[in-house]
Parts: C-alpha cells; structure tokens; sequence
C-alpha cells in the first residue's frame, strides 16, 4: 500500500480515537487514574470508633445494599475480666442505627468496624469456578455481576464473612472499596461520613500516604493473619479477642 | 501409495477433529468476551462496570467549594473534621443541581445524641452526655451550633 504523508496523519488520529473506544469503560480511561499506581487498602483506628454506626448507613445508601445484608457492619465487643477467650459481640441490624448504651461494669468494651479486607492472596477469588471474582491491578476484590452464577462458593470461601448472595440480582455482592468513588479521587462513602476519622482509605503505593509513617509507629494488625490472605485492613489497636 | 490406501479413514477422520477445532475457535470467538483475559482470567471490562457505579455522596470538597461560610465556621471548631455529610446525609444530587434539590436539615435531637450519648462502649475521651440529664429537654442547637459546638462559639445557627 503506498500512503502519502498527508493520509497517514489522517490515519493516526483516527486509530487512536478507535483505540480510545476499545478501552473505553475501564478506568484505566479515566483521566488521571492509572491502576498501576494505586494499591488500595484502609486503615481502622479502634480507639477512635463510637459505634454510631454512619459508615453502616452511608455504605447502604451508596451502593444500594439491601435490607438486612452489609458491605460493612460494626461489632461491639465486650471482654470481662475472667473470660478473655469468649468477648460477648453483638452488631445489631450490623450497627446500623448504632447500639444500645452500655452500663459500667467490668471488663472492657470496644467497636470493630468490619469490611472485606481486599486480600492479595484472596481465597474467595481462588474458589470461583468461572472467573466472576478477581483482584483487580489496584488490588480491589470485585465481583463480576454478568458473569457470576450465585453458586456462593465465594460467600463460604471468604474467611471474615464479607459477601452475601444478593437477594434480588441473585449474585455475589460485596465491598467494592468504593471503586466508583476511588477512581475519581473522592475517599469510600464510609471514610467520608466517618465523624471521628476511625477509617480511613489507604494507598500503599503512593509514598506520601500517611499510613507509612503509622504503620511504622503503631501496633497495627490484620484479621486471621494466620490464614496468609494478604488482607489490606489495617486495625490499629486491635484487641487480642477479635477473631 | 498403497499404504496410504489403507489409512484413508484415518485421514477423514482427523479431517473432523480440524473441522471440530475449527468450529470451537469460531464459538470460542463469539461466546468469550473481548476483555477477557485482558488483566487476569476474567473480564476486564467489569471494572469499568462497577467504576461507573453513580456517586451519592457528593465529598466534602464539593459542599465547601460552594459553602465557605460554613467552612469558615467549622473550620476552627470541634467538629472540623466532621465532613459534612456525615451529619446531613448523601447530597450528590444536590450539588449537581442546586437550585431543585433542596436538602432537608437534619434533625439535631437525633444527630446529636447518636455520637453523644453516654455509653460505657465508647473510648473514654469522647464527649458523651446523658441527654436528659444535660439539657433538661431543651434541644442542643439552644446552646451548641453543631457546625462548632464549643459553648463559647455561640449557639443556635
């Protein structure tokens, strides 16, 4: 084929914007978020929790999550002083409208915000039979919501409780870390309505996040460490009693 | 020649294998999605899927570009790190389109009581009250304005 000078600069601009419409839709194609350079993760600050249960509502109003099924939820934990194996946990509603009052008395109290943890080595993603559920190159668990069969493999797999079977869409659903939220620069709509500051969004690849310098000057800690998941929620402050 | 003869049924026959292969790349090509495999073994396009989730919660940083007065007033008091819509709810619509939607203030009785309230559940630095004992009925925004609920900030805004 002989192409002039004048038909080539016709053409390339023409494959790039076809090249633009093949990855159109993944976020790679949104401006200024590149998935190579992120690492998501969070970070819980117990001492800081209340239990008022916004991140709860917040997370349900955001996504849509059905009644009665959580993306996160709070615990609240109750140690006595004779019993350290066996804390007294309650969330009710998943801590949605907050808790009731509790009494002085003795032993300790305390609030655990869970979330899926985003684990590296996820063991739910390992279980699926079709390729529905994956980490993502920013290191989010998702779901694939066309190509999931709602066999619940994964609900059983995930070691911290963290996925459910949508009752309407009859799929696995679950935290998406906020990903449509994420990409476009705002924080996760827990971390948003979060009054005492007790989650934040962490970043790991990127060296000006604040997490390097707490993870170096605090005891932070991960659910079932034991279980080698990989898991990307940090708690700081964690009571030995939390499984 | 003649040994070929004899293996002429195996030569039609590995003709159907080609043509089963064939017929399976076709279908292959059809029912596996294009994004597929593009990260990992599955489909890639599904990120964009759930990245294209609409936003409800509009950011702090969108509210204080319009309401800097407000911002003003935070920004000095207690609750400065309290984004806005922790207290008043998802308003993403709103800041898209100001002039019709119209947020309904929250109601303060219970905003206020549901961080406040005395519990021995919670840490032991958070200010915490038993709400009749502290007001006596009288509703929190008398004295406090919970944009900055220090007493001496002023009251009621």
């Amino acid at each position: 084929m002989n192409l002039s000078r004048r038909h080539f600069l016709v053409l390339v601009p023409a494959a790039a914007i076809a090249w633009k419409s093949v990855l159109a839709g993944t976020p790679e194609d949104s401006p200024n978020y590149k998935m190579t350079d992120h690492w998501w993760g969070m970070l819980i600050d117990i001492p800081k929790c209340i239990g008022c249960g916004n991140c709860v509502r917040a997370c349900a109003t955001e996504n849509d999550v059905p009644d009665g099924h959580f993306r996160t939820w709070v615990e609240r934990y109750h140690v006595t002083d004779e019993n350290m194996v066996s804390p007294q946990v309650i969330s009710p509603d998943g801590g949605k409208e907050g808790f009731p009052v509790a009494e002085e008395d003795a032993g300790k109290y305390f609030f655990v915000p869970k979330l899926c943890n985003h684990c590296a080595d996820s063991p739910c993603t390992q279980v699926c039979p079709v390729g529905a559920t994956f980490v993502t190159p920013d290191g989010v668990v998702m779901v694939d919501q066309k190509y999931c069969l709602g066999c619940a493999y994964c609900v059983q797999a995930c070691p911290y409780g963290c996925r459910y079977i949508h009752p309407e869409k009859h799929v696995a659903d679950k935290c998406t870390l906020c990903y449509h939220r994420i990409t476009k620069g705002l924080t996760t709509a827990c971390c948003e309505t979060c009054p005492t500051g007790a989650r934040q969004l962490v970043d790991l690849k990127n060296p000006k996040d604040p997490i390097h310098e707490f993870l170096k000057t605090h005891s932070v800690q991960v659910l079932k460490p034991q279980m080698a998941t990989g898991a990307k929620v940090y708690y700081n402050d964690l009571d030995g009693s939390v499984r | 020649m003649s040994a070929f003869k004899e293996a002429r049924h195996l030569f039609r026959f590995a003709g159907l294998f080609v043509l089963a292969f064939l017929v399976f790349l076709v279908v292959r090509h059809y029912v596996v999605p294009k994004s597929f495999g593009e990260y990992g073994h599955y489909r890639g396009a599904a990120i964009g899927e759930v990245a294209a989730h609409p936003v409800k919660f509009a950011g702090h940083e969108t509210c204080e570009s319009c309401h800097t007065d407000i911002l003003e007033v935070k920004k000095n008091g207690k609750h400065a790190h309290v984004n806005c819509e922790a207290c008043h709810g998802a308003l993403a619509d709103h800041a898209n389109d100001p002039a019709s939607v119209i947020p309904v203030k929250p109601d303060a009785a219970v905003l206020c009581a549901r961080c406040h309230t005395a519990s021995a559940a919670k840490p032991k630095g958070f200010p915490q009250v038993v709400p009749t004992d502290h007001s006596n009925g009288v509703p929190c925004q008398t004295c406090h304005n919970p944009h900055s609920p220090a007493m001496d900030a002023g009251g009621a805004k």
